[in-house]
């Protein structure tokens, strides 16, 4: 093994490999509550090239490879189940190129979202990009590639909707370019006119290559951007409430949150809609709009907008939202985990009852989030707990909690989002089997040695 | 472990690696290693895992502990209720090595050196303040303020230079002033951050006595390090005594034009100290002085204030040199950023900070194109 460690330091040089406790114990593991397996290696590369090599190596001995981004998915994708070397993506972390008038970015693979956004906001403050909650060192190439959502996805769909190419180091090692890109210097789709090829990658948590480069899609920032939360205590109401308020198209993001805690936001279900706009009138017309769609359940009382507080605004407009990593201290215990699966917005009753229920037969704190996809198309309604981490019982409840959430989503419809390992075997069972066997044909030919986060998407 | 009630609480999540607005990683030993173990959250984990029994005391462990600049970066970015322990868990930590006696050899080198010396250059104490020699810098005798160096400024060559400037302007201000000289004892802010607690707990007591005895009122630093230690952590010293940065002095001086100042046309980018920036949150002195100065323009590096790049040298780093070397050392990425804002001198405000970034400015090669000085020492230049 050690000659391999050699091998390794002569791509990436001795300072950016590891074999060494330390960096097996941290890498075995995520700040979620799925088992540790230690990689034998750890690797922070700068380049494609030195990717290349590195999966070149792994090819030829049959080594497991497991890239990395920041690892905040917290459903265990980027822990080795069958150790190899971990590929930890940070240091490839340039803003290749931003198209202003076409609106795309090119970024490595390594690039984080809050480098993104600090980097547009001071090169090009009328762009931005759909920023997820996850904390600010999440990269842009895992968030596309588990599907992530971001403050635009209620307009424009998955944060993978808004990819317009990529650069893909297969599992041979080849440097294989996806979109537009692949004819064109250009970066402006990742498929049409051509046969998407997007699909062979996104989703698949690097079990059929690895991301080196991704373009995003980049939208119009506006001058100015408010919120406004609209309560009600009707969770059949909720899927009402969105419908109408995506009719308006007038919202930049919906999410709606319900928490125990503090108690003023017990037992209501608060729809929270933020608004953009270049002038006050923009954005008082969107304001109106809003609060026009939802008169109807404010006059047969069943809601009504509640007053933001202004000490609260900075919390809800910040982007990402902090507060979203400090659930995970609420027990004082520094973690939190949730069950995040796409579903009907019309499911919100149910999973808002079940996330108490839950709660309440484990004795456990929750958060209950949704967050519009598209038009109301689905959401992403996440089941989430906290955990003391030095309360191995507290972690224990939480499991099962969410084991039977699992249970729960493919009961009611739904699909699993960042799938864990068990939850994607899950998912395997209950496919279409052609489907299944697509996906086997598409694994098989491009990863024919099973190297490529192995024990992820294990459809043979 | 002290804080050991803590370090399960951390969520790895990094926000504690960043500047307040993402610009860039700005944790000093997570940018030139680049693995997770070295940032933050990876020092929580793995101090959680060797007090687990998890993991062992190893020399990478150690190298993890002791590479932190404990430049409170991490203490400013974390979101969590518990940010302003994390710099003391890391030294709480090293604590630990120290009391096992298991500790990286030039950490050992240099408590052992103040230990025998009492100072970390194995010079004998009467050359201390030799440093003063031919100015009109006079030995403490009843002045109104102490002028106290510090290890750094009483040994070290380029050090030595700054103690001058800052001495001699505040002679030609009028303001009393008065230095130990051999008497000076090492202030012990390295000793405590390197995590030699007994050591530090007698240094303290040591100089809180000698300023005792010599009914001193007020005292002036040359070194951020040891104004941070004798406002924190001397316990009660604060409370009998005024301390002050040279440059919250100067400030005043030099606004009020009681220094009065000639054109000295530069363009400059300041360098904030993390000892006088982050744990002291002063600012605003270092920029007002030169702001004052005719003919100067100050540009900021994007990283500046409460999100400064650390030069490196925090946390006993300047001695142990376990942070330094390669291209992604803190002090020569901390040039590069200077570089970038088209500035010809990076002021500083610490001769620790002088001396990394001036071997930075050298390594880089950058020797023609920037020029490292203090901030005592441009105000010289400008002196009427």
């Amino acid at each position: 093994m050690s000659d391999i460690r050699l091998s390794l330091a002569e791509i990436v040089g001795e300072d950016y490999v590891s074999n060494r406790e330390e960096e097996a114990y941290f890498y075995a593991r995520d700040p979620g509550l799925m088992p540790a397996h230690k990689p034998d290696y750890v690797i922070v590369p700068k380049t494609t090239e030195e990717i290349q090599k590195i999966v070149r190596l792994a090819n030829k001995d049959k080594i497991p490879i497991v890239p990395m981004g920041a690892g905040m998915a917290l459903t265990g994708l980027i822990i080795p189940l069958k150790g190899g070397i971990v590929i930890d993506m940070k240091r490839m972390n340039k803003i290749l190129e931003v198209n202003e008038k076409a609106r795309y970015v090119i970024v490595e693979g390594g690039t984080s979202h809050g480098v993104l956004k600090a980097y547009l906001e001071k090169n090009y403050p009328r762009l931005r990009h759909s920023i997820p909650d996850a904390p600010a060192t999440a990269t842009i190439a895992a968030n596309v590639m588990i599907h992530g959502q971001g403050r635009l996805t209620q307009q424009y769909g998955f944060n993978s909707d808004m990819v317009t190419g990529l650069e893909i180091v297969l599992p041979s090692g080849e440097i294989c370019k996806i979109g537009s890109c692949s004819i064109s210097k250009e970066w402006f789709s990742k498929g049409a006119p051509l046969p998407d090829l997007s699909g062979l990658f996104l989703g698949w948590f690097g079990a059929t290559g690895i991301i080196t480069k991704v373009a995003l899609k980049l939208y119009p920032r506006k001058k100015m951007r408010d919120v406004e939360i609209f309560v009600t205590d009707r969770d059949d109401l909720v899927p009402d409430i969105v419908y109408e308020l995506t009719h308006t198209e007038m919202a930049e993001d919906i999410v709606i949150f319900s928490q125990p805690k503090p108690l003023i936001f017990k037992d209501n279900h608060h729809v929270t809609i933020f608004i953009t706009g270049d002038t006050d009138e923009e954005l008082e017309f969107k304001r109106k709009m809003i609060w026009d769609a939802v008169d109807k359940f404010i006059k047969t009382k069943d809601g009504g907008f509640m007053w933001v507080q202004p000490a609260m605004k900075p919390t809800l407009l910040e982007m990402p939202q902090r507060s979203v990593s400090r659930f995970a201290d609420v027990k004082k215990g520094g973690g939190f985990e949730y069950s995040g699966p796409i579903i009907l917005v019309e499911k919100y009753p149910e999973c808002s009852r079940k996330v108490e229920e839950l709660s309440s037969k484990y004795d456990l704190g929750y958060s209950g989030m949704a967050r519009i996809i598209g038009r109301g198309h689905c959401m992403m309604y996440g089941f989430a707990f906290t955990f003391n981490r030095a309360d191995p019982d507290m972690m224990d409840r939480v499991r099962k909690a969410l084991h039977e959430v699992s249970d729960y989503v493919l009961e009611i419809g739904g699909v699993f989002w960042k799938a864990t390992v068990d939850e994607q075997r899950l998912a395997i069972e209950r496919m279409d089997p052609n489907t299944r066997n697509l996906m086997k044909m598409i694994k098989n030919n491009l990863d024919p040695q099973g190297i490529m986060n192995p024990g992820n998407w294990e459809v043979n | 472990m002290k804080y050991e009630e803590i370090v399960h609480r951390c969520f790895r999540c990094g926000y504690c690696k960043f500047t307040s607005d993402y610009t860039d990683f700005n944790c000093p030993s997570y940018r030139k290693f680049f693995f997770e173990s070295y940032a933050p959250g990876g020092r929580m984990w793995l101090i959680r895992a060797w007090l687990n029994d998890e993991i062992k005391n190893s020399d990478r462990l150690q190298e993890i502990l002791f590479s932190c600049a404990t430049c409170a970066n991490c203490v400013e970015h974390c979101v969590f209720t518990f940010s302003d322990d994390l710099v003391n868990i890391f030294i709480a930590a090293r604590e630990e090595m120290v009391n096992e006696g298991i500790i990286p050899p030039p950490v050992r080198d240099y408590l052992k050196n103040i230990n025998i010396s009492g100072n970390p250059y194995k010079e004998p104490a009467e050359e201390r303040g030799k440093w003063a020699d031919g100015t009109a810098i006079q030995l403490y005798d009843d002045q109104e303020y102490l002028f106290y160096i510090g290890c750094v400024g009483s040994y070290d060559e380029r050090a030595k230079k700054i103690a001058r400037a800052v001495g001699n302007i505040l002679v030609q201000a009028g303001v009393p002033i008065g230095i130990l000289g051999n008497r000076e004892l090492c202030d012990g802010n390295e000793v405590r951050t390197l995590g030699e607690m007994g050591l530090f707990q007698y240094l303290a007591e040591q100089n809180t006595s000698l300023f005792k005895e010599l009914g001193i009122k007020k005292i002036i630093t040359l070194d951020p390090h040891a104004f941070n230690a004798f406002k924190k952590d001397y316990p009660g010293l604060e409370e009998k005594i005024e301390i002050y940065h040279y440059t919250q002095i100067l400030a005043p001086l030099i606004q009020s034009k009681k220094i009065p100042l000639k054109e000295y046309k530069a363009t400059i980018t300041y360098h904030d100290p993390c000892y006088l920036g982050r744990h002291n949150g002063e600012y605003e002195a270092s920029r007002t002085i030169l702001a004052s100065i005719p003919g100067v323009e100050l540009i900021e590096m994007d990283q500046n204030r409460e999100n400064a790049f650390c030069c490196g040298g925090g946390g006993g780093n300047f001695f142990t040199d376990i942070l330094g070397g390669g291209n992604d050392s803190p002090n020569r990425i901390r040039a590069r950023q200077a570089l970038n804002t088209g500035a010809q001198i990076i002021a500083v405000a610490c001769p620790q900070c002088a001396k990394m970034l001036d071997d930075a400015v050298k390594i880089e090669e950058l020797d023609d194109k920037l020029e490292v000085l203090d901030v005592a020492e441009i105000v010289t230049r400008a002196l009427a």
